[in-house]
């Protein structure tokens, strides 16, 4: 059967499917009595119309790059990581030891050793579940779940027992020194006659994010390293009779997709929190894999993806804020978008392919 | 009715994108969400009450995610809110970053710790409010096991605990005080399920009178200490009426009067610290029709003899939190 154009299956789909929640979303408002328009616009102004709102929205966009990342690189190989969640926990364990443990002259050295912390404490919690897979067939989608409730009590244990300043509450490190405090994009932007992106946490790791993209893109695409895994990922078989080993290709995708998880924590703990709170991935993790679907897997996909979520997130806060719509509602929204643009693919993929293909005959 | 607040939030909506709106005072709800029939739905009981008797109006919101505290804060007061009102104690932090910035506004924190001068930390003293209700558990236990079921586990949570065990051996030296925490993320505070499967746990360990400090947890264990014909103790808010007769007391945390007084107060409130202890009916335990004949007059002499005690200082209560450490229970 003949295929559609490719500009259809990256842009028209996700598009439509958008709308198609868009829509959704605009009856279940209606139906609690509020004004849908009203709350778009109170969700377009809040994310997007001003510097502090971008700032959230790339925030939460740089987090979900980073899991997506994750999750996609993971997928190329065909293994379903879903265990970004505690990856990226054990990844802020990473980051908080480097920041408070290495005497950091200047932020600069401490981002990239923060990166490294967060990444190898990511990586090696990914180890464990892509071993079991490669050795003894323990299926990545049990184990890396199984991981995510281990990492929950793994934190929770370090942080009440061992990193908790004495006499604080909070499950949460002590603030980090003021030399590995991370320059936001209020610091880099702002001058004293405007000034931009006042209180928002958006920080240089988006600029980190976006590197990382380019080197999942060299890596997948451009590497012989990425194209074991991708033939790996298409056929197990043929990738064997190629002499690729299907262990390794299986550990070493889990690392590279854990360690982007972990790094995810240089943006919240290192850039935002300024300390390792207990849950400062929620659910980023999970979002990532919508992300990683909607955005085919691809880095360029997965940056749209990010930032659609992220205004998402952003502009739900700005609901939450500024109208009785509850929070519950605004996950409903949200779940409406992953459901339109992951689960029900093919909703729109089917009739869409049928209609091209119905317009080429048409045309020849 | 619900018209109107369409047209309010419309109307509020589009005023506060105007960047001229005035609210009296804000709300901000923690993780937990505003009904978990536990702390902040006790703070949302206490804010209605005032809307209703003085027909102000108050922001609120129910966090979502950790980068929200600090949003949220800044966003209110930028708003003109004043108080604002924040619940739970990893509020502290964030607390600690804007209040600089916004030195006309007011912040209260409850159960959180932030030195300020526009801050107003409010604290409870739960550790002797649970002795008292340990007291009325050892007093009430026929198999000299009672039990305790917290919630998430975090050194708050541990002083209820400790707390409650210091009562229980003040009545009986040789009493068992088994004590379980549901989780160690803060899905802990909403699991009925495992609330009640620890409760029947604790049943076969001989359990007769088991003390939920556990949010939205604590429903699943008083229904389970009901089904099983056992005792139970509520929390935070007076839970007496949820299994009438089953329900032995309910350690009061007074949430909602603290909340209430602060929006009282407007803008007049002031920063500083505010202990509510047993003293100042900040803690204490639950009387009511539901559990009148659970408590004999005898039982609820010894208590308040032991509460009249501590108010004047012959019975110090340990703190879990002063040193990390408990002398009647170890964890």
């Amino acid at each position: 059967m003949e295929k559609m154009p490719r500009w259809a299956d990256i842009i028209l789909i996700p598009l439509i499917s958008l709308l198609l929640a868009a829509f959704l979303s605009a009856l279940v408002i209606l139906a609690i009595g509020e004004s849908p328009l009203n709350a778009l616009d109170l969700m377009i102004k809040g994310a997007l119309m001003r510097s502090a709102g971008w700032g959230y929205t790339l925030y939460y966009a740089t987090n979900f790059i980073f899991t997506g990342l994750a999750v996609a690189v993971a997928f190329h190989a065909r293994l379903f990581n879903i265990g970004g969640e505690g990856q990226a926990m054990l990844g802020g364990l990473g980051v908080a030891l480097v920041c408070l443990y290495i005497p950091w002259p200047h932020w600069s050295l401490a981002l990239v050793g923060a990166s490294v912390g967060g990444a190898v404490f990511g990586a090696l919690w990914a180890f464990l579940p892509g071993w079991l897979q490669a050795r003894r067939g323990s299926h990545i989608v049990i184990t890396t779940i199984m991981f995510n409730f281990m990492a929950a009590a793994l934190l929770n244990y370090v942080l009440v027992n061992l990193l908790r300043p004495k006499g604080s509450m909070d499950p949460a490190t002590a603030k980090f020194p003021e030399a590995t405090h991370l320059p936001t994009f209020h610091d880099m932007f702002s001058t004293t006659e405007t000034v931009l992106f006042r209180g928002s946490p958006a920080n240089v790791t988006f600029f980190v994010a976006l590197l990382a993209c380019v080197a999942v893109w060299l890596l997948i695409w451009r590497t012989r390293l990425g194209y074991e895994i991708r033939s790996f990922g298409q056929s197990e078989t043929a990738a064997r009779y190629a002499g690729i080993a299907p262990g390794r290709i299986i550990v070493v995708a889990m690392l590279i997709s854990g360690a982007l998880a972990g790094m995810m924590s240089v943006n919240t703990s290192m850039g935002e929190a300024e300390r390792l709170v207990l849950n400062s991935v929620e659910g980023a993790g999970f979002i990532g894999i919508a992300v990683a679907l909607m955005g085919r897997n691809h880095p360029f996909g997965i940056v749209l993806a990010a930032l659609l979520f992220g205004f998402l997130y952003q502009g739900g806060a700005e609901l939450a804020f500024w109208t009785s719509i509850p929070r519950e509602l605004i996950i409903v929204i949200q779940a409406l978008v992953i459901l339109f643009t992951g689960a029900l693919d093919n909703m729109v993929r089917i009739p869409l392919e049928r209609l091209f293909v119905a317009l080429r005959r048409e045309g020849s | 009715m619900k018209h109107a607040a369409t047209f309010r939030a419309l109307l509020l909506g589009t005023a506060l994108c105007a960047g001229q709106a005035h609210a009296d005072a804000a709300l901000i709800f923690d993780l937990g969400g505003k009904f978990d029939k536990s702390f902040n739905e006790a703070a949302h009981n206490g804010a209605q009450r005032w809307k209703e008797e003085t027909g102000g109006d108050y922001l609120e919101i129910e966090l979502q995610s950790e980068a929200q505290r600090e949003q949220a804060l800044r966003r209110f007061a930028e708003a003109g809110a004043n108080p604002v009102i924040t619940m739970g104690f990893a509020m502290s932090t964030p607390i600690k970053e804007v209040a600089p910035d916004y030195p006309d506004t007011t912040f209260v924190t409850i159960d959180g710790w932030v030195e300020a001068p526009n801050v107003r930390v409010i604290g409870f003293t739960e550790h002797e409010g649970s002795y008292l209700v340990g007291m009325m558990a050892a007093m009430a236990s026929k198999s000299n096991t009672v039990g305790f079921i917290g919630g998430m586990d975090i050194p708050l949570i541990r002083r209820f605990a400790c707390g409650y065990a210091q009562g229980v051996k003040a009545v009986n030296p040789d009493a068992t005080v088994i004590s379980n925490m549901t989780g160690v993320t803060p899905t802990a505070w909403n699991d009925p399920v495992k609330g009640s499967e620890l409760t029947k746990a604790q049943i076969s360990q001989g359990a007769d009178v088991v003390y939920a400090a556990a949010g939205g947890t604590g429903v699943g264990v008083l229904q389970t200490a009901a089904d099983e014909n056992i005792l139970s103790i509520g929390v935070d808010s007076n839970q007496n009426h949820l299994h009438s007769g089953q329900v032995l007391t309910s350690m009061m945390k007074r949430v909602d009067v603290a909340v209430y007084d602060a929006l009282k107060s407007g803008e007049t409130l002031e920063g500083g610290y505010q202990l509510l202890d047993l003293a100042a009916e900040g803690v204490g335990y639950a009387m009511d029709e539901h559990n009148a004949d659970l408590v004999s007059a005898d039982m609820q002499a010894q208590v308040d003899a032991a509460k009249a005690s501590i108010i004047s200082g012959e019975i110090s209560v340990h703190d879990y939190m002063s040193d990390d450490s408990c002398p009647a229970l170890t964890f």
